[in-house]
């Protein structure tokens, strides 16, 4: 198992090697560039260049790149082109946000999902089960920040059950520590603030688990229908086995091979997929940083956000290669 | 009195829009403790969904119906609720199945699926149940039990998988085990090595066997008494020794006539029983047999038959049976 894990882990170097490069020629031959974001309609020819030649932008491209993979051994991101800061400095300080809010809504996800699945496939043709698969079918189609502008319209600003903006109440004065604002509160013993955050996360968190809640609930349906029909299920329920340990070792245990491989592609997506929600809660993630470094085109914030999520991405993936083999013998890893 | 008495066991399935089907039409058989008793017949008799039934294993769903009654030591099993049926199976009545490989769980060990029968009936601590489980897998003749309990099923050999799923079943002593086709899937070297662990076993706990299978040669090796269901309903039943000596119903010669035999002439022609089980008739429009049977006589159709009783007990449902003293048969 650990051998496995290194090895995937050191597997990693070369894809990341190939994405940068893949990437980094293909930022950088996009039309404009973060000149133009600078300067706005007042530049001049000779202020653009000026201002290319001052960010080295006029080098050779395999030069630029050299200087990128160098920084980024010494985990250095660059300085942003648009704000001047840090870039490694700036996503510590935004990118723990998007985390916690990916992580609200798998939970949510996960733990409303797969009980709804297996009790729609196990009442099949109920109007349980209906309702659910109409339900989730309704889920992936609306869009998520339409979602989001709903739930925020009825749940925040018309009940004020939930705040309606932020990650947490400015007037709580909390002690910062990872960014993770509830592992902040845990770890400094400050629970007021952590509950805060918690009560912050819930609305976004609930509109982002829309579309993965749906597929979770599709894919453990039809994944414990087909478990249910299983040969061995029979066995179990002839030897008298109670429902709870029948449904617990025998169907559910086997159902869960599709849906963790689908838990860890969804968590990638939901990383890199916030942004909009962020954006209707005003949630301090790392969302609107990257639409405004789309948008001027400012390379180090770009191929830094890059890079991170196709680590996390990576990850996600070894630690669901990890439970199956857990789950399933047949797999196990070498 | 019969541990089991099975009195006019029928099960339907019926589906908005389509013919209902009648799986088990009205069987009849008993089961006397100890004793090995076979449901023979061939693949739609209703042999495999009499088992299910007895066992309360048909799905619980509309248009799955199940009529008659089970008497096992005077409760009658089909009319248990779902809680108290729980606590009779793998206790009382165990079930040993067809395929070793799919009727085992791929992913929990030997040693839990073995375990978890006891931890269940005999309110075993893990520790005791995981000692009397080992003990259970060297009594089926698995050897170095103790290694194989962490083993998963893929790990083990066919015959070794259908043996542990025997061992879950006489985990908890039961007085009546049922076993559908419980060789069917094996070599036959091994098919031999079941048959006898089972006859062994069944000897050695006095648990009695209900033997499901559609070949007469394993009846033949341990059945003591047999039963011939024909479209859903025994057609001849008897004795093992008055069956060989002298079959009556027509369908139980058209299958032991069709059984291979090496003691057969050389190029001598295997006799199959013509048509399949799909040409019925339905037994309320006389005998289910009559449209493939070779003595059909003109009063097979309109009436159904009834079970003609003898004196030694050798009963069959025919019109027109083969006479009893057959030389030429009884040879066979």
């Amino acid at each position: 198992m650990f051998r496995f894990i290194v090895r995937r882990l050191l597997q990693l170097i070369p894809t990341l090697f190939g994405l940068s490069i893949l990437l980094f020629i293909w930022l950088h031959r996009l039309p404009g560039g973060p000149e133009t974001a600078l300067l706005g309609e007042r530049g001049t020819p000779e202020s653009r260049a000026q201002i290319r030649e001052s960010l080295g932008l006029n080098e050779p491209l395999p030069i630029q790149y050299g200087r990128f993979v160098k920084r980024l051994v010494r985990l250095d991101l660059g300085t942003s082109i648009s704000t001047k800061r840090d870039v490694t400095t700036e996503f510590l300080q935004r990118f723990p946000g998007t985390v916690e809010l990916t992580i609200t809504a798998m939970l949510i996800a996960i733990g409303v999902g797969i009980p709804l699945g297996y009790l729609a496939a196990r009442r099949r043709g109920s109007f349980l089960d209906q309702a659910s698969v109409g339900g989730s079918l309704l889920g992936t189609c609306v869009p998520i920040f339409f979602l989001a502008y709903v739930l925020k319209a009825i749940f925040a600003e018309n009940l004020g059950w939930f705040p309606s903006i932020g990650r947490q109440d400015p007037s709580i004065d909390a002690t910062h520590v990872t960014n993770f604002f509830v592992l902040d509160g845990l770890m400094t013993r400050e629970w007021d603030a952590a509950a805060d955050a918690i009560w912050h996360l819930i609305l976004p968190g609930v509109a982002l688990a829309s579309i993965p809640l749906a597929i979770i609930v599709r894919i453990t349906r039809a994944s414990v229908l087909e478990v249910l029909g299983e040969d061995f299920v029979r066995t179990a329920e002839a030897k008298g086995l109670t429902e709870r340990t029948v449904r617990r070792r025998h169907v559910l245990r086997n159902a869960m091979l599709p849906v963790a491989t689908s838990i860890g592609l969804l968590t990638g997506l939901l990383l890199s997929g916030a942004v909009l929600t962020e954006t209707v809660f005003a949630f301090s993630g790392i969302g609107a940083f990257i639409y405004d470094a789309i948008s001027n085109l400012d390379y180090p914030v770009l191929m830094g956000f890059i890079m991170i999520i196709a680590v996390i991405f990576a990850l996600v993936n070894l630690l669901v290669d990890v439970s199956y083999s857990l789950i399933d013998p047949r797999v196990r890893v070498r | 009195m019969a541990l089991l008495d099975v009195q006019d066991l029928s099960v339907t399935f019926s589906r908005r829009g389509q013919r209902t089907v009648h799986a088990v039409d009205g069987v009849s058989f008993t089961v006397d403790a100890g004793e090995v008793v076979g449901l023979v017949g061939e693949s739609g008799c209703g042999k495999s969904v009499t088992s299910l039934a007895l066992m309360g294993l048909l799905p619980r769903q509309r248009g799955v119906h199940v009529g008659g009654s089970a008497s096992f030591d005077g409760t009658d099993l089909l009319k248990l609720d779902p809680r108290s049926m729980r606590d009779v199976r793998g206790r009382d009545v165990a079930m040993i199945f067809q395929d070793p490989l799919s009727s085992l769980n791929p992913v929990v060990p030997i040693g839990i699926q073995v375990t978890e029968v006891l931890v269940r009936h005999r309110d075993m601590s893990r520790d005791a149940a995981r000692k009397e489980a080992a003990e259970l897998l060297d009594r089926v003749g698995i050897p170095d039990p103790r290694r194989r309990l962490k083993e998963y099923p893929h790990q083990l050999s066919g015959g070794m998988r259908q043996r542990a799923l025997i061992a879950m079943a006489v985990a908890c002593r039961p007085r009546l085990l049922i076993a559908d086709e419980p060789t069917t899937a094996l070599d036959v070297t091994i098919q031999a090595q079941i048959l006898e662990l089972l006859k062994e076993l069944v000897r050695d706990s006095g648990t009695a066997l209900i033997m499901i299978t559609h070949d007469l040669g394993v009846v033949a090796g341990m059945c003591d008494t047999i039963n011939v269901l024909y479209a859903g309903r025994v057609v001849e039943t008897a004795r093992r020794k008055e069956l060989f000596a002298g079959r009556r119903h027509p369908y139980t010669v058209g299958l032991l006539r069709s059984i291979p035999r090496l003691d057969a002439g050389r190029g001598e022609k295997l006799t199959p029983i013509r048509g399949s089980v799909r040409d019925v008739l339905p037994w309320t429009e006389g005998c289910a047999f009559a449209p493939r049977c070779d003595r059909r006589v003109d009063a097979c159709v309109g009436e159904p038959p009834a079970m003609t009783p003898t004196h030694t007990g050798h009963e069959f449902r025919c019109v027109n049976p083969f006479p009893l003293v057959q030389p030429e048969e009884a040879r066979a």
